[in-house]
């Protein structure tokens, strides 16, 4: 055979053993259909936002082009402008809440004690139970006049007033992060304490010899070994908290007079309710850039281990 | 002496006070809700009385929202939509995650890439064009609408869980079967699912539990009353303007939470283990 020819025949052969193998088609055929729905319900409603986000789409019209006219607008409005405040002050406080809280919390479930798995099980509750659901119910220990919360501090003579929960923009913010701290409170007790049972146990024997004391073994070797969990733990909830609809949608609407209103919120008012959808839209997408953001730690993250 | 004595205080100090703190803390609302919704309308409004104890136990919030509400209607849709998207989630989930674990393509690792980004993609950001492509495929207002846009949210995370199970699961013993001559595909169906069932039994039962939860996309594409999901119809149908009618509402959140609290009591280790594992090979 003539040299050329044998030589692309090699290559043809190669490509062919690469994109026509059994194990290769079987591969491509598996994962078509997850692939399929992912592109039609994923990938094409992003782009879809994209466009959307710079018409003026109305609800019932098509919109015309104004390229990123919506998002100057939303930078220069002061509506906008809380809202943002807003939830970085939610996200922000809420991940930290749950951080601190998660570590004491599963620090004290990695200790043996009775009933020990009985007790997970029931702290798991509040990630389990639909989230709508349990807001109503905090919604209903808020209430101005028949707050359940109210009644315990006062019967208790921790306070002397009744707290305006949901009346008030700062006691609504306060409440807000209560709710978002209860419920995500499980994942983070629950995830740190899986990391806590992966430390060998000689580590804190050998610490112990070396005459560490017990802030010294929670400081040098327990907390180091937890950061890779820590890690993903808390940028999982930061874009869980950062796009959190249900708990400000249920519990104040974004009040009193916008205190609460954070991204997701307002998209779906400024969308949903007023019906500018390409300013909806707009908004939905200032999420992107924090999501990106998280990915990136992420997949640097996952590199490393 | 002493120092058993000293022992027990440090651990009530070190234990129990803190730990019972944190039980009140995630236990109060649903102990909340129950009594909420066997109390009569006269004992919940009344404040004289001491609020947290229940003393005569009604059905009457129950009996009012079969009477008057679409509850059952809610229940069944919440419970349709979820089997479908569970089941629809397992399949697709299972081939992905087998495909991801087992098989190597060109192109595997940038999807492996993509499923774990879409993972973290969160409902708010997708609501607004997902609801013109529901309008487009003309399923607005309609439970079917749900049945089609779940899985984006079930099958990155099912392939995900599916993934880690299937890897556990030595490679001879299907290289064993494919040398008896089974294909790749016979070999997946007769000897790995079997052996995987419990993974996919978890995580079929997670994503039921997803679907249940769900919110922002239920709220968005369904409009009239008698095709919501019990998530999204009791906070938007049962609450009429200023009135909340708060035996009802409380009745209804907790005939709408004890079918996922009793699903995943069976299952609690499977949970956290899940979660955990979710968080944790990402």
């Amino acid at each position: 055979m003539v040299p050329e020819i044998q030589a692309a025949d090699d290559r043809l052969r190669a490509w062919a053993r690469r994109f026509v193998s059994p194990e290769v088609l079987s591969g491509y055929m598996l994962i078509s259909p997850a692939l399929f729905l992912m592109v039609v319900l994923l990938g094409y409603p992003f782009c879809l936002a994209v466009y959307i986000s710079l018409t003026d789409k109305v609800l019932g019209s098509s919109g015309n082009f104004i390229g990123i006219h919506n998002f100057f607008k939303l930078i220069g409005d002061p509506y906008f402008r809380q809202t943002v405040q807003n939830s970085l002050i939610y996200t922000i406080s809420s991940v930290s809440l749950k951080l601190c809280l998660g570590m004491a919390l599963a620090l004290l479930l990695s200790q043996e004690f009775r009933y020990r798995n009985l007790v997970r099980g029931l702290i798991l509750l509040p990630w389990v139970v639909p989230t709508s659901l349990s807001v109503l119910t905090w919604l209903w220990m808020f209430d101005s006049l028949f707050s359940v919360i109210n009644y315990m501090l006062l019967s208790l003579g921790i306070i002397s007033r009744k707290i305006p929960w949901l009346g008030d923009p700062f006691w609504a913010m306060v409440s807000v992060i209560i709710v978002n701290t209860w419920r995500g409170l499980p994942f983070f007790a629950l995830s740190i304490l899986a990391g806590l049972m992966t430390i060998p146990k000689e580590l804190y024997e050998a610490a112990e010899t070396d005459g560490a004391r017990g802030l010294g073994k929670f400081w040098y070797i327990t907390l180091p070994l937890l950061q890779p969990v820590i890690g993903v733990v808390v940028l999982f909830s930061t874009i869980w908290t950062f796009s959190d609809f249900q708990i400000v949608y249920i519990l104040t609407h974004g009040g009193p007079i916008n205190a609460t209103q954070v991204f997701a919120t307002m998209a779906y008012d400024v969308a949903m309710v007023a019906g500018r959808i390409g300013e909806g839209a707009a908004i939905s997408l200032f999420l992107f850039p924090i999501l990106l953001v998280v990915v990136f730690f992420m997949l640097r993250y996952l590199r490393q281990v | 002496m002493k120092r058993r004595r000293l022992q027990i205080v440090k651990r009530i100090f070190g234990l129990y006070l803190p730990l019972g703190a944190f039980l009140f803390f995630a236990l109060f609302p649903f102990y909340w809700m129950a009594v909420s919704s066997f109390k009569s309308d006269s004992e919940l409004y009344n404040l004289r009385a001491n609020q947290l104890l229940l003393k005569k136990p009604t059905l009457e919030h129950f009996r009012n929202l079969i009477r008057e509400t679409a509850i059952l209607h809610w229940l069944f849709n919440s419970f349709f939509v979820s089997f479908l998207t569970a089941v629809i989630s397992m399949t697709l989930g299972i081939m992905a995650g087998y495909a991801l674990a087992r098989l190597e393509f060109p192109g595997a690792k940038s999807f492996g890439m993509a499923t774990f980004v879409t993972y973290l993609v969160p409902t708010t950001l997708l609501f607004i064009p997902l609801a013109s492509v529901v309008q487009a495929l003309r399923l607005s207002n309609s439970i079917w609408s749900l049945v089609v846009t779940y899985p984006t949210f079930l099958i990155p995370f099912s392939t995900w869980m599916l993934i880690a199970y299937f890897k556990s699961i030595p490679r001879e013993i299907e290289e064993c079967a494919m040398i008896d001559g089974c294909g790749r595909i016979r070999a997946l169906v007769q000897i790995v699912l079997p052996m995987a069932i419990p993974g996919i039994v978890f995580s079929g039962m997670f994503s039921f539990t997803l679907s249940w939860n769900e919110f922002v996309y239920a709220l968005t594409f369904i409009s009239s009353t008698a095709h919501k999901t019990i998530s999204v119809a009791v906070p938007t149908t049962l609450i009429r303007g200023d009135a909340y009618f708060w035996g009802d509402l409380m009745a209804a959140s907790l005939v709408g939470s004890v079918p996922v609290a009793v699903l995943y009591s069976f299952f609690t280790e499977y949970f956290i283990s899940g979660m955990t594992a979710g968080a944790l090979k990402g």
